[in-house]
C-alpha cells in the first residue's frame, strides 16, 4: 500500500500541468504519486473528466488524493470526476482551492511526511483568502 | 404533443408525448447551427470557446445517437448529459451535463407538463450548486431557473416559453458577472450578453421546435 497521499494537477493546459508536475517531481521527490492532466483531445485549451478520472485512478493512494485545479472549468470538472468515481474511493478524494503550483508543491511537499489527506488540503489552502 | 399550436395552454396533466429522436436531432442541430454566434458571444467576456465546445458536445451527442435512442426518454437524457459531461470540455461541460442528468433522473417515462416542470426545477436547482451560483449572477441560470418555473406553474403556452427564454438571455446584458470568466472583468462584463444564457435560450427553442411550435 502507498503510504503518502497522491496528488494530481488538473489545469487547462496541458503544458502547465506538465510543468507543474515536473517542479513538484524536482522540488518534492519521487515518494508521492502524482499524475497530471489538461487540455482537449484536439489541442486546444480545456480540461476533460474522462483525463481527469485516469489521473485520480494514476496516482490513486489508498491513503486518499488530493486535486490541484486552476481556474472555473478545472474545478467544476474535477469536483464531478470525484462524484463519478465509486463510492469506495469518492470519500477520499478532494479538491484543493489553492493556486496550482504553489498549491501543488505544498501539497506534495505535506504529503511527503506521510501526512493526512485533511492536512494535505488544508496545507495546500493555505494561500487561499478563506 | 407534435404539432403543439404555439398559442395554446401547456395543461400540467397533459402528457408531452416527446419524440426522443426528434428531440436530440432538434438540439443538436440548434447548437451546431449556432455555435459561431455563442463563440462571439463569449470571446467578449470569457474565452471565445463556448460554441465549440457546445458543438463538440453535441456532435458527440450525435454520434452516440444510436446508443442514446436505444434507452427509453429518461434515460435517453440522462446518456445525453452523461456524453455532453465527456465532450465539452469547457466548465458548460459539467453543468449542461449536470443539466440533463438531473433532468434523465427525474422524468417519468411518459412525462406531463408538470412533470417537466417539476424535473426541471429540480434540474436547475442541481446546476445551480454545481456552478456555485444562482439567479442574477449572468449565467445560464438566468434563463434555466424562470423558463422551468413559468412551466410549472401551469401557465405556459410554448410561444410565451420562448418569449420568457429571450426576455431572460437579453435581460443578462447589463448584469455584472459573478460567476465563470466573464468574472474576472467585474464591471466590464456589464453590456454582453451571457454566451451561457443564450446556449440556454437556444436549447429550450429547440425544445420548443420539437413540440412542434415551430414559428
Amino acid at each position: 500500500m502507498k503510504k503518502n497521499v497522491g496528488i494530481v494537477i488538473v489545469s487547462h493546459s496541458l503544458d502547465v500541468a506538465k510543468g507543474t508536475a515536473d517542479m513538484v517531481r524536482k522540488m518534492v521527490g519521487t515518494a508521492i504519486p502524482l499524475a497530471f492532466c489538461g487540455g482537449n483531445a484536439d489541442g486546444t485549451l480545456g480540461t476533460s473528466i474522462e483525463n481527469i478520472l485516469a489521473a485520480i485512478d494514476e496516482a490513486w493512494s489508498d491513503r486518499g488524493v488530493a486535486i490541484l485545479v486552476d481556474l472555473g472549468g478545472a474545478e467544476t470538472n474535477s469536483e464531478m470526476a470525484v462524484e463519478m468515481l465509486p463510492e469506495n474511493r469518492r470519500s477520499k478524494v478532494v479538491v484543493c482551492n489553492a493556486p496550482i503550483v504553489e498549491g501543488a508543491i505544498m501539497a506534495a511537499t505535506e504529503a511527503w511526511g506521510g501526512a493526512s489527506l485533511h492536512d494535505v488540503k488544508r496545507t495546500a489552502e493555505e494561500l487561499s483568502p478563506q | 404533443m407534435n404539432g403543439h399550436p404555439a398559442n395554446t395552454l401547456l395543461e400540467p396533466d397533459e402528457n408531452m408525448a416527446l419524440d426522443t429522436a426528434v428531440l436530440l436531432d432538434t438540439m443538436a442541430q440548434a447548437v451546431i447551427a449556432n455555435a459561431a454566434e455563442l463563440t462571439e458571444l463569449d470571446s467578449a467576456i470569457g474565452d471565445a470557446d463556448h460554441g465549440l465546445n457546445m458543438k463538440r458536445g453535441f456532435e458527440a451527442v450525435l454520434a452516440e445517437r444510436a446508443n442514446i435512442l436505444a434507452r427509453p426518454l429518461p434515460g435517453a437524457i440522462e446518456a445525453m448529459g452523461y456524453t455532453l459531461v465527456m465532450k465539452i470540455g469547457g466548465a458548460s461541460g459539467p453543468l449542461y451535463g449536470t443539466l440533463f442528468m438531473t433532468l434523465g433522473k427525474e422524468l417519468n417515462a411518459q412525462p406531463t407538463v408538470a412533470d417537466l416542470g417539476r424535473s426541471l426545477i429540480v434540474a436547475g436547482a442541481a446546476v445551480s450548486s454545481r456552478g456555485k451560483a444562482d439567479i442574477g449572477s449572468k449565467t445560464i441560470l438566468d434563463v434555466l431557473l424562470p423558463v422551468s418555473m413559468h412551466i410549472a406553474s401551469g401557465k405556459a403556452t410554448i410561444a410565451s416559453v420562448r418569449k420568457l427564454a429571450a426576455t431572460c438571455a437579453k435581460a443578462t446584458i447589463p448584469m455584472k458577472a459573478l460567476r465563470g470568466r466573464a468574472s474576472f472583468l467585474g464591471e466590464r462584463s456589464i453590456g454582453h450578453m451571457d454566451p451561457g444564457a443564450r446556449s440556454c435560450e437556444i436549447l429550450i427553442d429547440a425544445v420548443c421546435d420539437a413540440l412542434g411550435g415551430m414559428q
